[in-house]
């Protein structure tokens, strides 16, 4: 761990003017920034203590929507009684996630902005573009069990780990962001970005910018949604494959379909003609089948991952069913329904 | 004063740990956390290659933090012996012992190459991360896959390894059976990590001694290391581990951290600590990678005809470690033929080693996921086909055994587990979308034991002490003492002190193979009966003998109180005894017979054995595996503490599912590094894994085996475990996986 300066931004403005100068980090939650500097991945010079802002509320939005503070910790955010009862897909992704401790101290703007799980680019003494530009990637051609099968370049094959963000990214969140430049509003979706030319970007933040909320469009996914999250133990442990649905249903004729897929690339990955090839259809195996064979079509495996590609399209599959039934993943009974 | 209210504790009480408090209450101080004067913190700086020389080694940035006193490498170091004979260890295995910051060598990945010593651990960890590091690299192989091309069996074995025995002539009786199976599995790298990271704590104490506070199961083991290794004699070499947090086995040898904090010490003549990362517990002593060969046949009626068990295990390319892997199937089961050759092969690793079960937990649980094959091709019930096979004495050596009650844990274990509702054609039983399967496995342990001597000491009060150099690692050593003491001098627990973890008390070997609570509890029984013989002795000076010159053999002792058996009513107090003879303390340090010592011992065979059952639910499509319940039963003659007893098969078998399902060393064989070096990453069981676990105790009494009748259970829960629960895979899914972990990939069908 290097040497670094710290300061608590007082206020909004503070720490978006302490947050523009170079080498600087926010510090949430803590539960990835620290970890990443004790192994000497991140290196800030200062570290802006953003826990005193007052970003820590969950509100009502006119016209039906919520808005998540960024310091709402996960932990409130999936208890909080609103969140349960309109968003419930966006609880069950948070409680997938992580242990109760951890869920207690991670933030939801930290949450959004936590780094990729690759066994590379937590450990300095090998090669990982992401960590250290120009150095090559050490999982391409080794250890890749968690890495991504689509989106990856020849540059990155890492995955975004969150369970939160593919929640979020189903429910069409938008991400409100404050900066030197003012405030934006960046759709979720189009908030990580994959890897590119440049791998060490996880997402269109620029410079200074702080998250400060979260926004739930006023929509209604409370009977049929569901999170299936598969990993290689029954809990705490991050998504080989996850996949989120929200759907509306007319009888059994899907009127509207969505569906995003965790740890398979660098971000929640959504694809416009899975869904509107699900729009209007029967909710049937063989139209969930197409469906799964269309969002991860181009999909590639890099040894190790290679069952991902098939157990992706097996997990779609189950989690359309299972929202379709309006029987969503339990989070505590690990049987898959 | 003796309280009279309070009961004499018994062997065979479920008493609560006598540690309990200390350690949730964080009372209790282990290596990392015993105070010093002027500590400095050592931080060690490990490589990034796994094979070359070290050509330069840029320290000056590190060296120019305030508050940095030293960085020690292999320049720069005192001097250290050049025989390997100073760096073996009671316990190490033939060849070279790693000897850090020796020379400019790299024999393995994330070897420790320097340490930095400074004035907080902050500041220690940052001047490590300045230090640059030049290299010259060698071609390696971490791969056993590709080592096991050059397998070899080493002309020097490990002291008390012994190869297995063949009988009759497997491969004829192989090759002429119809009913056969032949298959290959393998079990990946494992590494220990215990919670307690390695680490040491070394005292200077000015006057040419040291006091080192180690993470150790032997403190004696390791105060003849660093004696031999750094020229102290042993009198001026302490080392305590009063508590252990957890080791199964990666304790047993001395670990690279106290060598570097007893050479850092020397150096600067200070107290020093060096406590490693948990990525650094992924770079010393691991369970060595394993492939097992295992070819079986029978006649019709499912007698096996021929076992052929092969196996080779990985160690370093400096060390031989060995463990017994074949012998476990060669013993367990009748048949006429039987063969096994084991070997080891070398890789750039750290050497392996003991962990938790060593050999059998390999050995024998391989080849019981080849057993349930063997009873599937030959159409039986696997736990019908066990019986069929099962042998009263040991089958390779031709021994009996003390006692093998492991028919009545088969009929006990399955009759609770209900077997049979199971229907045996694989995927035939469901719940849901939800493959049902129950499984079943044997397992088999050693119960060793170990003359050790034991310290103890009474007080006219009734307080008693006993006192041995051996260690706690967290098995309950600490209570089973105090619950012998206890029941033997017939007092409450809470009169009792139990003191372990000096390498200045009485000899004690390492704390492993389960042999502390048969080996401690034979010492203290023998230690505390000489105290009851004194006081006997000192009851005779009582004016007119109102115990009449009675014999240990004609009184009880109770509530701090002799008693006539024949006349309960004549009793005296130890009190009124030790003051009759003028004593203040009895004291009596004593040593149990050794078992070999007495007749036609050797002849005969020793063993735990268990019968575990597992039902599994797999998601038919999705590969999603839960173990549902396991029902052991353990038949380990008596049983001393029915509470830390059950625990320490609850770990056990934990950590068998942990082995059948999600532990697994994921290395990068191009640069021969260990990547999922974090527990976050290295999977073991959390608890949504771990669902109902029955323990059962059957009936075995056995008073041959120690002088208790005990026969220890720390390790024989994970014994056959991962069987259990893999060939209920097999009977969900039809699917036979024989490479460790089942991860759910290897499950989906294509
Ligand atoms: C062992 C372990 C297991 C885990 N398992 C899971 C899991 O299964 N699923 C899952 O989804 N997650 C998992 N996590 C990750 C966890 O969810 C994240 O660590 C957490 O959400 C990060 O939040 P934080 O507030 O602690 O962020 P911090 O660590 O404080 O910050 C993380 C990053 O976000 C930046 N940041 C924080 N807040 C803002 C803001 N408002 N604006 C701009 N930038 C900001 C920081 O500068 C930093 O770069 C796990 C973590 C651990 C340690
Ligand atoms: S996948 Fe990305 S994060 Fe991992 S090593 Fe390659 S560049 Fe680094």
């Amino acid at each position: 761990m290097n040497r670094f300066s710290y300061v608590r931004a007082a206020g909004v403005p503070e720490a978006v003017h302490e947050g523009s100068a170079k080498h600087v980090r926010f510090l949430a939650g803590g539960t990835n920034l620290i970890d990443l500097m004790k192994e000497n991945v991140e290196r800030p010079e200062r570290l802006v203590d953003i826990n005193r802002l007052p970003l820590n509320k969950i509100e009502d939005l006119e016209g039906g929507g919520l808005r998540l503070g960024a310091l709402v910790t996960n932990a409130d955010t999936a208890y909080d009684p609103r969140v349960d009862r309109r968003y419930p897909l966006l609880a069950s992704a948070i409680l997938a996630g992580a242990s109760p401790q951890l869920r207690n101290a991670a933030t939801n703007g930290g949450n959004l902005n936590q780094r990729t799980r690759c066994y590379y680019f937590y450990d300095p003494a090998t090669a990982c573009n992401k960590r250290d530009p120009g150095s090559g990637c050490g999982a391409i051609g080794g250890v890749n069990r968690i890495h991504a099968i689509l989106g990856a370049s020849d540059q990155c094959i890492a995955t975004h780990p969150s369970d939160m963000c593919v929640a979020l990214a189903a429910l069409d969140a938008e991400v409100r962001v404050t900066g030197p430049d003012g405030d934006r509003v960046i759709p979720l979706t189009e908030y990580h970005r994959l890897p590119g030319d440049e791998p060490w970007r996880d997402n269109y933040l620029r410079p200074g910018e702080l998250v400060t909320a979260i926004d739930l469009p006023a929509e209604d996914f409370t009977s049929h949604y569901t999170y299936l999250k598969l990993r290689d133990r029954l809990s705490y442990a991050f998504a080989l494959v996850s996949v989120a649905v929200v759907m509306r249903l007319d009888g059994d004729l899907i009127r509207e379909a969505r569906i995003a897929l965790g740890g398979v690339a660098h971000k929640p990955w959504r694809s416009p003609v899975a869904e509107s090839g699900l729009a209007g259809e029967r909710a049937s195996r063989a139209n969930f089948i197409a469906a799964a064979h269309a969002l991860t079509e181009g999909a590639v495996g890099q040894g190790d991952n290679d069952f991902k590609i098939e157990l992706a399209r097996r997990a779609i599959v189950r989690a359309l069913e299972q929202a379709a039934a309006g029987t969503p993943q339990s989070q505590t009974d690990k049987r898959v329904l | 004063m003796t309280s009279p209210t309070l009961t004499p504790t018994r062997i065979g009480d479920p008493v609560d740990r006598v540690d309990g408090v200390a350690k949730v209450t964080g009372q209790a101080r282990y290596a990392a956390e015993q105070p010093a004067d002027r500590l400095l913190y050592g931080w060690v700086v490990s490589s990034s290659i796994a094979k070359g020389r070290i050509v330069a080694i840029h320290d000056e940035d590190a060296r120019a933090i305030s508050g940095v006193v030293e960085v020690m490498t292999h320049v720069n170091r005192p001097q250290l012996p050049r025989f390997d004979h100073s760096y073996k260890d009671a316990l190490c295995v033939p060849g070279s012992p790693f000897r850090a910051l020796y020379d400019e060598r790299i024999l393995f990945n994330a070897q420790p190459i320097a340490v930095v010593l400074a004035d907080s651990l902050e500041v220690a960890r940052y001047a490590a991360s300045l230090i640059e590091v030049d290299y010259e690299r060698e071609t390696h192989n971490t791969d056993f896959t590709v080592a096991l091309a050059d397998r070899f069996v080493p002309q020097d074995k490990r002291s008390g390894f012994e190869a297995p025995k063949n009988r009759g002539d497997a491969q004829s009786a192989y090759g002429a059976a119809r009913c056969k199976i032949a298959a290959d599995f393998h079990l990946p790298t494992h590494y220990h990590n215990p919670m307690e990271l390695h680490a040491t704590t070394v005292v200077w104490e000015g006057d040419g001694r040291i006091t080192v506070y180690d993470k150790t199961q032997g403190p004696q083991n390791v105060q003849g290391y660093l004696s031999a290794v750094f020229g102290f004699s042993p009198e001026h070499v302490r080392v305590k581990n009063p508590y252990v947090g957890g080791a199964f086995g990666s304790g047993l040898r001395p670990q690279y951290q106290v060598y570097l904090a007893t050479l850092a010490a020397k150096m600067l003549e200070r107290s020093v600590r060096v406590v490693l990362t948990r990525q650094q517990m992924f770079s010393h002593v691991h369970r060595p990678e394993a492939v097992q060969s295992v070819a079986l046949a029978t006649d019709p009626s499912g007698r096996l005809q021929a076992i052929i068990n092969d196996a080779a295990t990985s160690t370093s390319r400096f060390e031989d470690y060995m463990e017994t892997v074949c012998d476990w199937g060669l013993m367990n089961y009748a048949c006429e033929n039987a063969s096994a050759e084991y070997t080891i092969a070398r890789v750039d690793t750290y050497t392996s080693g003991d962990m938790r079960a060593p050999g059998a937990a390999t050995g024998m649980t391989l080849f019981e996921l080849a057993v349930d094959e063997m009873a599937y091709a030959a159409n039986i019930d696997p736990l019908e086909f066990r019986l069929i096979n099962y042998s009263d004495k040991n089958a390779m050596d031709d021994t009996p055994f003390t006692s093998k009650a492991l028919r009545e844990a088969y009929a006990q274990g399955a009759a609770k587990f209900g077997w049979s509702r199971r229907t045996p054609a694989p995927r035939s039983m469901k719940d849901g979308r939800e493959l049902v399967g129950l499984g079943l496995a044997t397992g088999m342990w050693d119960a060793l034991f170990r003359q050790m001597a034991v310290h103890a000491r009474l007080l006219p009060n009734g307080d008693l002490e006993v006192a041995t150099a051996g260690s706690d690692i967290g098995t309950g050593t600490y209570t089973v003492m105090a619950q012998v003491a206890a029941d033997t001098l017939g007092l409450p627990i809470e009169k009792v002190t139990a003191t372990l973890g000096d390498s200045s008390l009485p000899e004690s070997p390492a704390e492993g193979g389960s042999s502390m609570a048969a080996s401690v509890g034979a010492a203290v029984q023998v230690a505390c009966r000489a105290v009851a013989e004194k006081l006997l002795v000192a009851a005779d000076q009582i004016e007119g003998q109102p115990l009449g010159g009675a014999r240990l053999e004609d009184v009880t002792l109770a509530h701090g109180r002799i008693a006539l058996k024949s006349d309960p009513a004549r009793s005296i107090s130890f009190g009124d005894a030790m003051s009759a003879a003028g004593l203040e303390t009895i004291e009596v340090e004593d040593t149990p017979a050794s078992r070999s010592g007495s007749s036609g011992q050797s002849r005969k065979s020793r063993n735990t054995h268990s019968a575990i059952f597992a039902e599994v639910k797999v998601d038919e499509e999705l590969g999603v595996v839960r173990v549902t319940r396991i029902v052991i039963a353990v038949a380990a003659a008596r049983i001393i503490n029915p509470k830390t007893a059950r625990s320490q098969i609850l770990g056990g078998v934990v950590m068998g599912i942990g082995m059948a399902l999600h532990e697994e060393a994921l290395t990068d064989h191009r640069i021969g590094r260990c990547m999922n070096r974090n527990l976050g990453e290295y999977h073991i069981p959390a608890h949504a894994d771990i669902r109902d676990i029955e323990v059962i105790f059957v009936d075995e009494p056995d008073p041959e085996v120690t002088p208790l009748g005990v026969k220890g259970v720390g390790e024989i829960g994970i014994v056959g475990t991962a069987a259990a629960v893999i060939n209920a895979i097999f009977h969900a899914t039809g699917k036979r996986v024989r490479s460790l972990p089942v991860t759910l990939d290897k499950l989906l069908d294509s």
